[in-house]
């Protein structure tokens, strides 16, 4: 299952939702181009929703850190939402816990920017 | 009780043989009664231990291959991965979970097969390359609660 994103606004935060699996290759491929597409349109408040995002190597969680530290360079932030459990178990494997802001309501992750 | 199956299969250097080493190692793993976890973190170990071989070892080659090979029965999976890169030492992989190292893009594969398998080996394989051996038991009393090591 390949990687499918659409993007909403909601109270100028940039949802992307997320489906399907994040590995190397076009997947972290989209991710990548997403987020960058969005930081060079001025968006500073985005906010990634894995709630359909099931699975993710090690190259996924890399792109995600790449993304967040993307947007922190350009004084943008990047956000997790509706992390699954699977994925929740990576980023505490690997402490990329300590790194994002994570989110399991959608209000609450707006308002926080 | 189930016998002993093996399957070695030589791989070309292409993403696809990553995701096609992910599948095997599943089904032979949901075949021989492992767990839906256990079968989960079969599937990320043999995929992150390919991803290395594929893009750090051969370069995506298409002159070079990955040796891949799974032997598995109602104790034990063990699935082997072997490259014709230049090969490296584990010890010199940056840490990925030290502060200076967390928000590197890369470099969490090993860390990821360490956690879920019950032992890794890595060694140099002859004449080239870099060999990968990780066993994961069905149950603790078949050795699951052993340390990880490395040699």
């Amino acid at each position: 299952m390949s990687l499918s994103t659409s993007i909403r606004e909601v109270s100028g935060v940039v949802i992307v939702d997320l489906s399907g699996r994040i590995t190397l290759g076009e997947a972290s491929g989209k991710l990548r181009d997403t987020v960058r597409d969005l930081l060079a349109k001025g968006n500073k408040k985005i906010l990634l929703n894995l709630g359909d995002c099931t699975y993710i190597d090690s190259s996924g969680l890399g792109e995600l850190v790449s993304s967040y530290t993307t947007a922190a360079n350009q004084g943008a932030k990047v956000k997790l939402l509706n992390v699954q459990k699977k994925v929740d178990d990576l980023l505490q494997i690997t402490k990329l816990y300590t790194v994002f802001d994570s989110y399991t309501d959608e209000s609450e992750a707006v308002a926080s920017y | 009780m189930q016998e002993v199956r093996e399957l070695h299969l030589e791989l070309g250097s292409t993403l696809d043989s990553a995701d096609a080493a992910e599948l095997i190692v599943q089904r032979l793993a949901e075949e021989y009664g492992f767990s839906a976890e256990q079968i989960e973190h079969l599937g990320m170990a043999a995929r992150e231990s390919m991803v290395n071989a594929i893009v750090h070892g051969n370069a995506y080659s298409k002159e070079k291959h990955v040796r891949f090979s799974v032997v598995v029965g109602p104790e034990k999976i063990t699935v082997t991965v072997r490259d014709e890169g230049l090969g490296f030492s584990p010890t010199e992989v940056p840490d990925p979970l030290s502060r200076e190292n967390i928000l590197r893009g890369s470099g969490r594969g090993l860390l990821l097969i360490r956690a879920f398998v019950d032992h890794v080996e890595i060694h140099p394989a002859e004449p080239v390359g870099t060999e990968v051996v990780m066993v994961k038991f069905s149950s603790p009393q078949a050795g699951g609660q052993s340390e990880h090591k490395e040699e």
